[in-house]
């Protein structure tokens, strides 16, 4: 059998991609671990002070759980209805893209002051609340995200001959969409939660601005006044952002094989 | 009382109708196919029998009850599809499980159930195995017991074999047939392959146009169709328009030759007709130059010859037609390419069609029996 080998000028450019993301890493780790009195390596004073904050843990709670909630009612709101859409109303598909690339076109600043105005005599456990206002601009912020990776998925399956089979074999649609859909595009579902895992993470414009407490105003204030910690408060949230991504992974994956794509009608 | 009957099934998207009102019905145990070219509509007959779309008009009536309106959850219909339809995400196992679980049935009985189905379609080796690691053949036989696996009313089988390869799709109809056979199962078939059809059914709809143009056993379609569509589309057939001149000998005017044929007895004298001859029925020779045809004969020269393994097929360039005949590959060795030849058209065994009528007016039916 012949050897695979790897082409010099693959390798250059691995290294070259590598030393862009790893530079600023290890940048930071560096500075994060000076001291704070004297600025000399190497101390963890900066992680000591970070760790010990409770307006550390409660925030990235918060902005976690937001991710959370964004992430279920996006699914619940979407995979339905884009499963409609191709199966039933295909026309509409490009009405849907249309509307996904809304929040792109629109700045979060305009977003804001327009979800603001526009929830303004709602009741207070939704507009007061990060639970209710935040996760509701949360999910107009995601649904591009979302919208595109799900579209994707459900392209990559025959979805007219499953529902068809399935409902053929005695299936209602309830049944039919969490047994036999949902299942063959899960891969689909979990990139779409796994970017909007990211962006809520690291929305600062809607949270400041409705003068809601999530991670990343808390980065902000710690970044104004205490660089050794802000360092090592960007290297935890990077990995915070990460070990999430795992967990969503690890949850998500379930036991089945992946899934096949199937024929083409 | 037929089992399975579709009554005058009209379907339409938009200005094309897909069905034109068709009549169908089926005895218990009973397996029929509906043939045709694509678009005549025979899977859209099928998808409204399944429940996936809805008739304008006409009815679909099961076992006495009527299912026009009934969803597809709920009508007990097996569906075996064209395109490979196993869940990928479950095993082949699951996958035959899967209708006996919507129907909460225990789970000892479902696993017996499974067994048994997967030893009947000759997979009982492969149950733990997912779609993509089973073959195309394999994936379908796995179709077809998921499908038996809910003891269906009929079972509904949309052209399985047509993404199979040509030995898998002759040992897996003998298949579908031993199941069908051996379970007593209604069957509703859709193929466009005429050799399938004719194969595995105990009767056969001919369609084309949304409506069905012949609805007889195997053997009736092929000797004697209905019409001039069904002629041709079952198997091949030589077609020479002829005009009847003498009724009470049987005799035709084919061009300038004059043919004797025992259809054509009681015909009126001047009626068009169209004579029809199976390739088999034709007798070619060697002509002599400048010898006389003789009877019953056209004159002609041998433009191809295809090899079909025991017979040869000639296809011979005549004055006013062109003609098909089959014969023993050594026999059609004397006649090589551009030699002229003499076919001999049988009195006995000829069809004749009226070309003036309507299509169905030879004495054969036209869909409902």
């Amino acid at each position: 059998m012949r050897r695979r080998w790897i082409a010099p000028s693959a390798i250059v450019w691995l290294l070259v991609a590598a030393a862009f993301f790893l530079i600023p890493l290890i940048a930071t780790l560096l500075f994060s671990l000076r001291s704070i009195q004297t600025g000399k390596c190497c101390s963890g004073a900066a992680y000591s002070l970070i760790v010990h904050d409770h307006q550390f843990w409660t925030t990235v709670r918060l902005s976690f759980l937001l991710s959370l909630e964004t992430i279920a009612i996006s699914l619940l709101l979407l995979v339905p209805t884009v499963y409609w859409v191709h199966l039933k109303l295909p026309r509409l598909r490009p009405v849907l893209a249309l509307m996904a690339l809304v929040p792109f076109v629109v700045p979060p600043i305009v977003l804001v002051v327009g979800l603001l105005n526009l929830y303004k005599g709602a009741p207070s456990w939704f507009y007061d609340k990060p639970y209710g206002f935040l996760a509701a601009a949360y999910v107009i912020l995601a649904f591009p995200y979302m919208y595109f990776a799900l579209d994707a998925g459900f392209r990559s399956i025959d979805l007219h001959t499953l529902t068809e089979a399935s409902q053929s074999l005695g299936a209602n649609w309830r049944t039919t969409l969490t047994r036999v859909i949902l299942p063959n595009i899960r891969v689909a579902a979990l990139g779409g939660s796994f970017l909007t895992l990211a962006i809520v993470m690291g929305e600062f414009t809607i949270a400041s601005l409705s003068a809601f407490k999530t991670f990343p105003p808390y980065i902000q204030v710690i970044n104004e006044g205490q660089p050794y910690e802000a360092a090592a408060l960007s290297l935890l949230s990077f990995l915070i952002v990460w070990a999430a991504m795992l967990a969503l992974l690890f949850v998500g994956r379930g036991r089945s094989r992946p899934a096949q794509v199937a024929a083409a009608r | 009382m037929a089992y399975l009957e579709l009554r005058e099934l009209r379907r339409a998207f938009g200005p094309v109708v897909a069905l034109d009102g068709i009549q169908v019905e089926l005895e218990t145990g009973e397996f029929l196919s509906l043939l045709g070219p694509s678009g005549c509509g025979k899977t859209t007959a099928l998808r409204l029998v399944a429940g996936f779309d809805r008739p304008d008009s006409g009815s679909i009536v099961v076992d006495g009850k009527d299912l026009t309106r009934v969803s597809p959850s709920r009508r007990d219909m097996g569906m075996v599809f064209q395109a490979y339809s196993l869940f990928p995400n479950m095993t082949a196992e699951q996958n035959v499980e899967f209708g006996l679980r919507i129907r909460k049935n225990r789970r000892a009985a479902r696993r017996k159930r499974v067994s048994e189905l997967l030893e009947l379609v000759g997979l009982g080796h492969a149950g733990k195995r997912y779609p993509h690691q089973l073959s195309g053949g394999m994936q379908q036989r796995v179709a077809l017991a998921r499908a038996l696996a809910i003891e269906p009313r009929v079972l509904l089988l949309d052209e399985p074999l047509s993404a199979l390869d040509a030995k898998v799709r002759v040992q897996l109809r003998e298949e579908i047939r031993r199941i069908q056979t051996q379970l007593g199962i209604t069957t509703l078939y859709v193929t466009h392959d005429q050799e399938e059809a004719l194969s595995i059914s105990d009767h056969v709809a001919v369609m084309s146009s949304g409506r069905v143009e012949q609805l007889g056993t195997p053997a009736e379609m092929y000797s004697a169709p209905a019409t001039p569509f069904v002629a041709e589309f079952i198997g091949t057939m030589n077609r020479l328009e002829a005009v009847v001149v003498d009724g009470e000998r049987g005799e035709v005017e084919h061009g300038s030759t004059r043919l004797t044929v025992d259809a054509a007895q009681g015909r009126t004298r001047g009626e068009r007709v169209l004579v029809l001859v199976r390739p088999e029925l034709l007798e070619l020779e060697a002509s002599t130059d400048g010898g006389a045809a003789g009877e019953n004969t056209l004159r002609g020269e041998v433009l191809t010859q295809t090899f079909l393994g025991p017979v040869t097929r000639l296809k011979v360039i005549a004055p006013d037609a062109e003609l098909i005949a089959d014969m023993s590959t050594a026999r059609a060795a004397a006649l090589p390419i551009g030699s002229r030849v003499v076919a001999h058209v049988p009195v006995a065994g000829t069809r004749l069609l009226s070309l003036s009528e309507e299509p169905a007016s030879d004495g054969q039916d036209r869909g409902g029996r």
